[in-house]
């Protein structure tokens, strides 16, 4: 039993059993980190690289996290304290690390395509974790489990996704994976931050008015509006925004039913997520924390299984 | 194919096995039993209806233990983790590992090395229904044995437990 592929790059190259194997690897993970003894020695010959070249805080302690309970020796690097601030590229960067014998690598790097650039050069596993607006599998795989824990499973269960759909790599993994799981999938938002083909291009299901989104589904991801990515105004002002497609108390009390709110992180409160809302007994967030080091515990490990023996 | 165990004979090493855990432990209350994923948890199951069956008024602890990220083969090949459960404490306890087969003795290696992850037990003991001897690559031995057997490398013993018996392949 073994994964169909040798990285991790996207929900897009994964199958339903490679998910479906991730995610009850993971479960078995998350038993382990409830011990007193949080750790298991099985990566302990391994040697991995987070390298991150765009900020993280969450997703750069989780895999950290990961590796040490895995056993892993870890080397970081971030961009900004690097020689890269001297013009070194990508490939040069990662070639010269691996000659430190290094086997893998995470990255974080704001363009789409780099971790898949890499995979064709470097023999090494590459883990993603986050191209520009392209993909970030272990978020979509944490939320899965997330939901999982919660609703039993995914299979049929209608999960709605909010906001920056556009900009949001978060949106785009998940869209992949829960589609290969048999959910429903939503997305809402401004049309201005919902590409327009997406409803043919994805399989989703499109809707504006909130209030009727929010009362379809089982479940709500409220994504981030991403600022760092826009490059022309999208929207008027955050204000107006949160007005408009901000999840408030009001809207959720006004709903017939109790929705699951999930958020990714980080969370701008009274933007996309009212205070009230993201605090209360129906918000998951913080479990979606929990379960990302025990996420990438799995994928890292069953990662690290392929790697031919030399 | 041979039958190394029928039904009347698997039963019946089962429950001198269970005879032999009870007479070597009679403070039971001091005992943990854990059952190693995925094949020894049936053997540890029926071992546990058998000892209840012996002493009825105790109550047995019976965890389960998967042993899958202590192995020593991870990059040879990727074994499919089960769930561990034991819900209690083992430090200064007696732990009694039970598992099916016992053949290179290196599930039973990783088993110790998981074990030590949740105490200091007083007491490590081993309870295996078929102990395939002359074939370990550890210096293990059982302490509990259904059913000491010769084989070469090449053949498998399998418990089946939809036949209630022992096979050799």
């Amino acid at each position: 039993m073994q994964l169909s592929t040798k990285h991790l790059l996207g929900i897009k190259d994964l199958t339903p059993t490679d998910i479906s194997l991730i995610l009850s690897t993971a479960t078995q993970f998350k038993e382990v980190l409830q011990r007193s003894v949080k750790k298991v020695p099985s990566l302990r010959d391994v040697t991995i690289v987070n390298l991150f070249y765009e900020n993280s805080t969450r997703t750069r302690i989780s895999f950290e996290l990961a590796e040490k309970r895995l056993g892993a020796d870890t080397i970081n690097f971030s961009a900004s304290a690097s020689s890269i601030t001297k013009g070194e590229t990508l490939l040069d960067t990662v070639n010269n690390i691996l000659s430190m014998k290094v086997d893998m690598v995470v990255l974080r790097h704001s363009a789409s395509g780099a971790p898949h650039f890499l995979a064709k050069h470097i023999p090494a596993a590459i883990i993603n974790a986050g191209d520009g607006i392209n993909e970030h599998p272990t978020q979509a795989l944490l939320d899965a489990l997330s939901i999982q824990e919660k609703l039993g499973s995914l299979e049929g269960k209608k999960i709605l996704l909010i906001g920056d759909i556009m900009h949001s790599r978060v949106a785009l993994s998940n869209i992949y994976l829960l589609n290969k799981m048999g959910a429903e999938v939503m997305v809402s938002g401004p049309p201005t931050l919902i590409p327009k083909y997406i409803k043919e291009a994805l399989h989703v299901q499109v809707e504006y008015n909130i209030k009727k989104a929010l009362q379809w589904c089982d479940v709500a991801n409220i994504l981030r509006i991403q600022l760092e990515r826009q490059n022309q105004v999208l929207f008027s002002s955050l204000r107006e925004y949160n007005l408009a497609y901000g999840i408030s108390k009001k809207l959720l009390d006004g709903l017939n039913k109790e929705i699951v709110i999930m958020h990714p992180g980080p969370i701008n409160r009274g933007v996309e997520i009212d205070s009230d809302v993201a605090d209360s007994h129906q918000s998951i967030i913080l479990q979606q924390v929990e379960n990302g080091v025990a996420v990438r515990m799995a994928a890292l490990y069953l990662l690290a299984g392929n790697k031919p023996i030399t | 194919m041979k039958t190394i165990l029928d039904k009347q004979q698997l039963y019946l090493a089962i429950s001198r096995l269970a005879h032999q855990l009870v007479e070597n432990n009679i403070n039971l209350n001091e005992i943990i039993f854990i059952g190693l994923q995925p094949r020894g948890v049936q053997v540890g199951a029926k071992l546990m209806e058998c000892i209840k069956q012996i002493c009825p008024n105790e109550n047995l602890q019976y965890g389960v233990l998967d042993i899958t990220f202590y192995r020593d083969d991870v990059r040879d090949e990727l074994h499919v983790a089960n769930s561990t459960h034991i819900p209690f404490l083992i430090e200064g306890k007696t732990v009694i590992l039970i598992d099916d087969v016992l053949y290179t003795g290196r599930t039973i290696r990783a088993a110790l090395d998981a074990l030590q992850d949740f105490g200091r037990a007083k007491k490590v003991e081993l309870c295996v229904l078929v102990d395939r001897r002359f074939n370990r690559e550890l210096p293990i031995q059982p302490d509990y044995c259904g059913k000491a057997i010769d084989t070469a490398t090449y053949q498998k013993v399998k418990v089946e437990w939809d036949k209630e018996a022992v096979f050799l392949y």
